[in-house]
């Protein structure tokens, strides 16, 4: 390790050995040689080990066993007891309608939390960004709900949201509307669960955007203010650009996120209705799908089917969303390079 | 700081970051102590628990007392809340074989797949001295055909009907809890005529005659022998006149706004409670405790209990012993102990469990017992009238505590989404299909 830590900085033309320094005497010249070579060539994978035999262990080995178990009808108590059903799990899923009201409403959630909280983050990310007083403050203010439990915080918004004596009905109340029943209000549940997202992630992408922004070089504000352009242009057409590569990782991230959306729902419908996302699935997603095969049901061949088609469907948006971006920036490229 | 600096820890940052999103992407893995976590060292016995609700062994200090009485011997009892999270987590633990306790709390929803799934798991407690002090049935309800016995009787579910005095007063109705319970003698939907006579009379708003439609649908299905299954193990539910009638009756209060559209045990219910959002709920006798606490001293004296149309059980539990546990003799020892009859009425005083042995059941600490809080309620007479109904014979099925979820959430289909019954029925149905099939 500590021989390794000189090389480290140097390391980034791997195959020019750096300029060797001051030479010990000692050890013969061609094995030290041999030594620096694969210390050179060896340690980024040394490095990079650990994290791959975690993967291996904890992610690659359940996902192969998750679709071996996929092709078998599994109950949770007799788990060593597995009937070959081929790819019946699968057939089923897709003639399921609890599937694709699954999948649209993890759709429908996802686009709800996502963009406005995205957008807001970039609004947030821009104010902490002017030069103010205590805005260290502001900045680790931003970052709190982040580090909120998701179970805290879903609690907490479930009280606020609750039917009778909630305090958000309560508020309404003041204006003269009813009660809203949010939890079995399709819109209503779906908007109240996208609320506890936003709430969490929108400080933290707002810091991603801010550390972003700040790479953004000054003289590029300089030149546009020189030509006139206001803040709000300049936000557009400076800012935004800068930080173009952030944002896609944000949304990547907040892709998968929403994919995954599991906690708040089951937290915030309490009980059974967690399990299923309401009593009509009115905002189960494709989490929860799972976890009532699962975990409710007892049938793991079923819930691990669940769990590949996700994964499936993630590598499917992902890819789409490469394929877009890719003819995005071809279709786009000429036309930037004459505008820069 | 340069910006380089700035932009490189962005990027390793981002990199950290997708890469952890990555591994978050692919399943999950579960981790876990093997062992139950009891034992014996330097003579010192370590019995482990779990438990789930208020079954009122550790509420009540008689895990202390035991204790106190065996010196040598340490129990440390992990009490879940909600028993939907703790049989979850049981059956998880059973699959894995690891995590288990040494004592594992069974209720009476899950005793049947346990006995046909996972009866070799557990101790057979059979040979345990002094325990034929329980009610006939209780018993037979946790036996497996081979007569292995995987758990000893703690509690019952009786039942009878709570209701606020001061909000029957103010609708016309009687208060007096016979006259009460004449009021729906014999018949459940007497009950529901007699919401429906409260809601004419009641002159305020916001004040629904129960909580629950799932509530009432509970208690008329519990009066019968056989509910969701019969004695081969078949489903029944689609074809059950009993289940039918529940459902009726049940849509019914649903769809006249007798209900508060409230979840039993959920956010909601609770405040409700303490807020006097409904005026009855039908109570087995271990809901007693729930409601004094939650209902709060504020309501102390307004809420009563009165007789059920028809006696029936809801719910009671039992304690198994883990074959896994290096301490099988003393935790049989201490289950024993917490399920003889003077520890059931004990419970029973401190909390209202009604004891599930008819030699507590008949003790004049028990038949005497009167519950101050639901104005000196004489709960000993009329949950023990109430338990002297119950069907001799109770079939369980293998998925009755889900079947009985689902029918809860069929009901609030109705309730809460005005969706016809007959929708809700046919929604009802599938779910059950899927979760039976």
């Amino acid at each position: 390790m500590a021989a390794s830590t000189p090389v480290a900085p140097a390391g980034g033309p791997a195959g020019k050995p750096p300029a060797p320094g001051a030479h010990d005497a000692g050890a013969p010249p061609r094995r030290r040689a041999l030594l620096h070579r694969l210390d050179v060539r060896g340690a980024p994978y040394a490095f990079v080990a650990p994290f791959f035999v975690v993967f291996a262990a904890f992610s690659f080995y359940p996902l192969v066993y998750t679709s071996w178990i996929s092709l078998h009808r599994v109950e949770l108590a007799t788990m060593n007891v597995m009937e070959w059903v081929a790819f019946d799990n699968y057939v089923a899923l897709w003639e399921d309608e609890r599937f694709w009201n699954a999948v649209g409403n993890t759709i429908t959630l996802g686009v709800i939390s996502t963009v406005p909280q995205l957008l807001m983050a970039l609004g947030l990310a821009h104010l902490l960004n002017y030069r103010m007083r205590g805005s260290t403050f502001f900045r680790v203010a931003a970052l709190t709900p982040y580090a909120t439990s998701v179970g805290a915080a879903a609690l907490v918004f479930t009280m606020l949201f609750e039917r009778d004596f909630g305090m958000i009905n309560w508020m309404l109340g003041l204006f003269g509307f009813d009660n809203v029943d949010f939890e079995n209000n399709k819109w209503a549940a779906q908007i109240a669960i996208s609320t506890i997202v936003i709430w969490r992630w929108t400080g933290y992408n707002a810091l991603l955007y801010l550390a972003a922004m700040q790479a953004v070089p000054r003289e590029r504000y300089e030149a546009a203010a020189i030509d006139g352009a206001s803040r709000w242009q300049q936000f557009l057409t400076v800012t935004v650009p800068g930080i173009r590569s952030t944002i896609v990782f944000t949304i990547v991230l907040s892709t998968i996120g929403a994919t995954q959306l599991f906690g708040e729902p089951l937290i915030f419908g309490q009980g059974p209705n967690g399990i299923t996302g309401g009593a009509d699935n009115q905002y189960q997603t494709l989490g929860l799908l799972l976890y009532e095969e699962g975990w409710k049901n007892y049938q793991m061949g079923r819930a691990a089917t669940v769990a590949w088609v996700m994964f499936l469907l993630l590598v499917l948006v992902l890819v789409v969303q490469r394929l877009i971006r890719r003819a995005a920036s071809r279709r786009s490229g000429p036309t930037r390079s004459i505008a820069s | 700081m340069t910006r380089n600096q700035k932009l490189s820890r962005t990027r390793i940052t981002g990199t950290v970051s997708a890469l952890a999103a990555l591994g978050l992407i692919v399943g999950c893995s579960s981790g876990g102590d093997s062992g139950t976590g009891g034992g014996v060292k330097d003579g010192k016995v370590t019995i482990t628990m779990g438990l789930f609700g208020v079954m009122g062994y550790k509420e009540t200090g008689l895990l202390d007392r035991y204790m106190k009485e065996n010196p040598n011997v340490t129990i440390k009892a992990d009490v879940a809340g909600d028993e939907q999270t703790y049989y979850t987590a049981l059956q998880t633990h059973l699959a894995a074989g690891s995590g288990l306790k040494d004592i594992q709390g069974i209720e009476i929803g899950r005793a049947k797949e346990l006995v046909d799934t996972q009866a070799d798991k557990f101790v057979d407690l059979s040979d345990v001295p002094g325990i034929d002090h329980y009610l006939p049935w209780k018993l037979s309800q946790v036996t497996t055909p081979d007569k292995k016995l995987i758990g000893l009787g703690t509690d019952i579910g009786p039942m009878a009907v709570c209701y606020r005095k001061d909000l029957f007063e103010q609708a016309g109705l009687p208060t007096d809890r016979n006259e009460v319970a004449k009021l729906w003698a014999g018949d459940w939907s007497k009950y529901v005529q007699a919401g429906k006579d409260f809601k004419a009379g009641f002159k305020g708003d916001q004040v629904a005659f129960m909580d629950s439609a799932s509530g009432l649908f509970n208690a008329m299905i519990y009066g019968n022998s056989e509910q969701f299954y019969n004695k081969d193990g078949e489903l029944i539910y689609q074809d059950s006149p009993a289940v039918a009638a529940a459902w009726d009756l049940a849509s019914q209060a649903a769809t006249t706004g007798l209900t508060a559209k409230l979840r039993q045990f959920q956010p909601g219910w609770d405040p409700g409670l303490s807020n006097s959002t409904f005026a009855t709920t039908v109570c087995p006798a271990w809901m007693l405790g729930h409601i004094t606490e939650k209902a709060g001293p504020k309501n102390k004296g307004k809420w009563d209990v009165a007789k059920a149309p028809k006696g029936a059980n809801w719910g009671g539990s039992f304690l198994g012993v883990m074959e896994k546990s290096p301490v099988k003799e003393e935790a049989k020892k201490l289950v024993a102990w917490l399920t003889a009859p003077e520890q059931q009425e004990f419970v029973f005083q401190k909390l209202g469990n009604f004891p599930s042995s008819q030699k507590a059941l008949t003790s004049p600490a028990v038949t005497g017992a009167e519950q101050e809080y639901f104005g000196g309620a004489p709960i000993g007479e009329i949950f023990g009238a109430a338990a002297q109904e119950i069907p001799d014979e109770q079939v369980l099925g293998r998925k009755d505590g889900t079947i009985k979820d689902i029918f809860s959430q069929g009901l609030t289909l109705i309730e809460s989404q005005n969706k016809s019954p007959e929708e809700a029925w046919k929604t009802t149905d599938e779910r059950i299909k899927k979760a039976t099939g």
